[in-house]
């Protein structure tokens, strides 16, 4: 299997490391830099659990290959607190008990991070499809709504309080 | 219809009469109310708050310690060749090719096992199963050999140039024809037939004659395929055998890792206490992690043998196709009611497609769990029920879907029948439950079957759930609707579970009791660890547990760690899974925190230099009565344990309890769908949804409220969207997310919860398990409101999953066009 060189910024840190070429992104985030807070739940890019942000987009990192994230940057869960601070969302997801299992959650909030990003004020509806490229199995949906709507919310009012 | 041979011996029901023996001074009935009790303060947060859960900052943050987060140093991979046949001869496994791969150690195959008796392993329900095959197949997709290799995708390769030889069987898909014995699936049991079992419980003859007078009596035959509970972490393990020490260490993702240890002692021959198994952070269970897969066997004992490190991860598609089915129950009932329109008997012949194994985790004096319970919420004269099953060429039948122990079955079965008799009676179906529901006054209620239903209100939850739904106006909208042609469907689901198992003399698994237990340690500072015998795999326990302790002892509970999950650790227990957690573990944890209670009381009268009987407890502290500025708080008195105890007490403050449940508790709800249908493409749309429930008292409603959501999406899966297809030749159709569909938060309507508190009477703190409900509980409300919209068209009954080609092909049927 022909070897590269692979070099991306994740989380802010700039990682250069030699790869084989079918290496998933999902696997050269979890094995080569052991964060492991982005999961697998599939093998046919259905279930989002492997959600992770590629230049501002979310991509399924499963359904991508290293290579593909030559000279980009990745965000995964693990750069989503700052300095300590939970972020809006995961305070979101605490307060609403919008995690059971817990498996489904970085991706979830990884794609809902994506949709604050386009559209601060989502309506419930635009919340359930921003999100219908993640499933749980657990929640049941209403708390993972709930959860975003508290972030979108305390997002807005820190964006006022800002300006 | 009966599938029962004459010529088998009947396994009859048999077990033991329950009456739930009621603590001294407790009435047996009890009040239904609407508050939740608090007794706490939120600094201390016991029973009743809502608080945040303590386990979630790990997992925001990506920090959950999941079976595939677990690398050991010098790990190695497992990967597993999986038949393409459902039913076949295996004539030759070449795996040279594998072999000469670099990075390929071993090929592990069903001879190797047999070389140390491994090749086939026990289920919980006391039937066998191979772990590998060593001359046949019998179902698709079953585990043929293992490849060992130093990386995941070599091990992936490998599994590419293993070349089998089949020589293919006819499979045996349907099950009655299976009941022919045409075709033997299992041709290593000593009778050559494909029936496994036959059950039955009730009372034929009062039965027989109650049809016999009964005015009306409907009859149906309904199907509820198999499914799969698919939670979004597959199935794996670590497996780490230290040949110095001779420990083996499990990772695994396990419900039940006591039970598993003690399997993997019995199977493999290593002493138990050698066995560690530990399971980490589990991403949703329902079920489906509490067998032990073959998978996990060959995992072991590959570490076994090359004395590494081994890891084994499912893949989706492997999971969907091979592992955790559930349901799969052929259910033939009839109803009678009297001159009155009053339900007064039930008849169900039912044939159960296990597959090739009975999988499920059932007391095995249950071999159709608890499918009895199919009366419900009804008061009935008499009842006669039975169960066959038979063996297919289908992956192992029976393990689980957030329910392994048949209620399901059994709800959507009187669910829907409740539902046909009264729209054929011309009787409102809301109206018609409350007709004929078992009073509160009636309870404890026995039931037909033999149940003692601990305590309920049923039509408190119904109307509950009518008022909240608005449901008059709604068969108003209706009737308005159907005027201009549109179908619309509004339909109930009144509901009795049946969970907690069990009492000892009736319950067990392979022969151990299904008690739980807890032990709790208060450590000087007056801080606590607590340990169980079951495992969370979302539920919450590190919360929950610490909220009931800190109930009755008075510490936060942001000061009790729980545990769960490692066997060299916690006491031993049956693990999660049917809703038990709380029936059986929580009031474990109330008893070991009375006995602490108790212990303390000594010591804070030896600090107080009072007579014990002088004392009195108030939230977390023993004072002297009536001078309450005398008293000791838990703290000082854990404190006490350890520096100032009376001579004639022992140090330390810790305690232990296995709790055998003196019932099954028996929680109940009343839920509400709306559908909308397009007459153009039969998709229907839950348009509403409220779920009343009432699970006694509420330890979390949080919690609680995440689990009713959590069931709901899962039963609105199976009612609509998923089921398990296999084509003629025994050939899975449905083996990835892209055809088996799960709810995605769009098609999961906004759901509109509620309760109603009925304790338990019988547990100590009148908690009953929620878990399961929801999922129970919805489909037949989802598939009656269905049928409801299309009665007045001649549509009688829909199967599940209520797919738009089935509505589309009844409506065409009934020559509706668009
Ligand atoms: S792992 Fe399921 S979409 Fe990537
Ligand atoms: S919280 Fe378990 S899958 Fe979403």
């Amino acid at each position: 299997m022909s070897k590269h060189t692979v070099t991306m910024t994740v989380n802010g840190t700039k990682y250069t490391r030699e790869i084989e070429s079918r290496l998933l992104l999902v696997h050269f985030i979890r094995e080569d830099l052991e964060l492991t807070g982005t999961h697998i739940g599939c093998d046919t890019t259905n279930c989002g659990a492997c959600t992770v942000l590629m230049d501002g987009f979310t991509v399924k990192s499963c359904t991508v290959f290293a290579m593909t994230a030559n000279g980009k940057s990745i965000e995964t869960i693990e750069g989503v607190a700052q300095n300590g601070a939970l972020h809006p969302l995961q305070e979101g997801f605490w307060e609403k008990h919008g995690l059971q299992c817990g498996y489904c959650t970085p991706g979830m909030i990884m794609s809902a991070k994506h949709l604050l990003s386009n559209n601060p004020n989502p309506t419930e509806d635009e919340i359930r499809w921003g999100l219908s490229g993640n499933l749980c199995r657990c929640t049941g949906y209403n708390k993972i709504v709930e959860a975003v709507q508290y972030a979108a919310e305390k997002m807005s009012a820190e964006q006022e309080q800002d300006a | 219809m009966t599938y029962h041979d004459p010529g088998k011996p009947k396994q009859i029901d048999d077990r033991n009469e329950y009456h739930s023996e009621k603590p001294e001074g407790v009435s047996s009935q009890v009040e239904t109310t609407e508050e939740i009790r608090v007794t706490t303060p939120p600094e201390i947060s016991g029973m009743g708050h809502r608080m945040k859960r303590k386990e979630d900052p790990r997992f925001l943050q990506g920090k959950g310690n999941y079976i595939d987060d677990i690398k050991l140093p010098g790990m190695l991979y497992m990967d597993i060749v999986r038949s393409p046949y459902a039913h076949a001869k295996i004539l030759n496994i070449d795996a040279s090719a594998a072999l000469e791969l670099d990075g390929v150690l071993a090929v592990i195959t069903g001879k190797d096992l047999e070389a140390h008796n491994l090749h086939w392993m026990p289920t919980f329900q006391s039937d066998t199963q191979m772990v590998l095959p060593t001359d046949k197949v019998i179902y698709y997709a079953q585990e043929v050999c293992a490849v060992i290799a130093t990386s995941r995708y070599i091990a992936a390769d490998a599994v590419e140039l293993v070349q089998v030889e089949y020589e293919p069987l006819e499979p045996v898909i349907d099950p009655f024809e299976a009941l022919e014995d045409r075709v033997i699936v299992r041709e290593d049991k000593e009778v050559k037939t494909n029936r496994t079992w036959h059950w039955e419980t009730g009372d034929k003859d009062a039965t027989d004659k109650v049809f016999r007078e009964a005015a009306h009596v409907v009859k149906q035959y309904m199907y509820l395929p198999r499914i799969h509970v698919a939670s979004i972490e597959t199935c794996g393990m670590v497996a780490n055998y230290n040949s110095s020490t001779g420990k083996m260490q499990l990772y695994m993702t396990s419900q039940a890792p006591h039970a598993v240890r003690t399997v993997f002692a019995l199977v493999s021959g290593l002493p138990e206490q050698k066995i560690q198994v530990i399971s980490p952070d589990i991403g949703g269970g329902f079920g489906g992690k509490v067998p032990v897969y073959p998978g996990y066997v060959v995992c072991a004992v590959a570490s076994l043998l090359i004395g590494k490190p081994v890891k084994w991860i499912e893949d989706r598609s492997e999971n969907l196709q091979a592992d955790s089915f559930a349901r799969d129950y052929h259910i033939n009932a009839e109803l009678a009611a009297d001159a009155d329109g009053k339900i007064v008997g039930l008849r169900v012949d039912t044939l159960a497609d296990n597959g090739c194994t009975d999988g499920q985790a059932s007391s095995s004096k249950f071999p159709a769990g608890l499918y009895s319970i199919c009366t419900g919420a009804y008061d009935l004269k008499a009842a006669h029920v039975s169960v066959d099953s038979v063996y297919t060429t289908k992956p192992t039948g029976g393990v689980a879907y957030r329910c392994s122990f048949r209620v399901t079955e059994a709800v959507h079965m009187i669910e829907r029948m409740t539902d046909i008799l009264a729209h054929d009676l011309g009787i409102d179906p809301a109206e018609y439950r409350l007709k004929n529901f078992i009073r509160p006054d009636q309870f404890p209620y026995r039931s037909p079957t033999g149940w003692e239903y601990d305590s309920g209100n049923y039509e408190a939850a119904l109307k509950k759930a009518m008022d909240m739904i608005g449901y008059d106006d709604l068969r108003g909208e209706q009737a308005e609707k159907r005027e201009r042609g549109e179908l619309m469907g509004i339909g109930i689901s009144s509901f009795v579970e049946v969970v907690g198992a069990g009492p000892s003399k009736d319950f067990d698994i392979l022969g151990i009791k299904m008690f739980d237990s807890a032990e709790i340690r208060i450590h000087p500072t007056g801080k606590a660890l607590a340990r169980f015998g079951t495992k969370s795999q979302g539920q919450g326990h590190e919360t929950t547990y610490a909220q009931i302790i800190a109930e009755e002892l008075g510490l936060p509970a942001a000061d009790i760690e729980i545990e769960e999950g490692d066997t060299d650790t916690a006491p031993y227990g049956l693990g999660t899974y049917a809703s038990r957690s709380t029936p059986t573990a929580g009031a474990a944890a109330v008893m070991a925190a009375r006995k602490i209670k108790a212990k303390a009381k000594k010591i804070a009268a030896h600090l107080l230099e009072v007579n014990e009987d002088d004392l009195e407890w108030d939230v977390n502290k023993w004072q002297v009565k009536g001078s309450p500025e005398q008293a000791k708080t838990i703290q000082d008195i854990a404190f006490a344990a350890y520096t100032n105890h009376p001579d004639d007490v022992e140090a330390g403050l810790e305690a232990t309890d296995y709790y055998n449940p003196p019932n099954l508790t028996f929680p109940f709800g009343s839920y509400i769908a709306v559908v909308d249908i397009d007459k153009g493409t039969g998709v229907v749309k839950v348009r509403r949804f409220v779920a009343i429930d009432d699970c006694g008292n509420i330890i979390n409603p949080l919690v609680v409220e995440g689990q009713i959501h959590g069931g709901l999406t899962q039963g609105l899966a199976p009612a609509l969207y998923e089921e398990i297809v296999y084509d003629e030749n025994g050939t899975c159709l449905t083996g990835t997310l892209a055809d088996y569909l799960l709810p995605t938060a769009v098609e999961s309507p906004k759901w509109e919860t509620g309760h109603t508190i009925t304790p338990s009477p019988h547990h100590p703190i009148g908690a009953k398990g929620v878990g399961e409900s929801p999922t129970v509980g919805a489909p037949p409300a989802i598939a009656n409101a269905v049928v409801d919209a299309m009665w007045h068209l001649g549509v009688r009954h829909i199967d599940i999953p209520i797919t738009p080609e089935k509505v589309w092909k009844a409506l065409r049927e009934a020559g509706v066009q668009d």
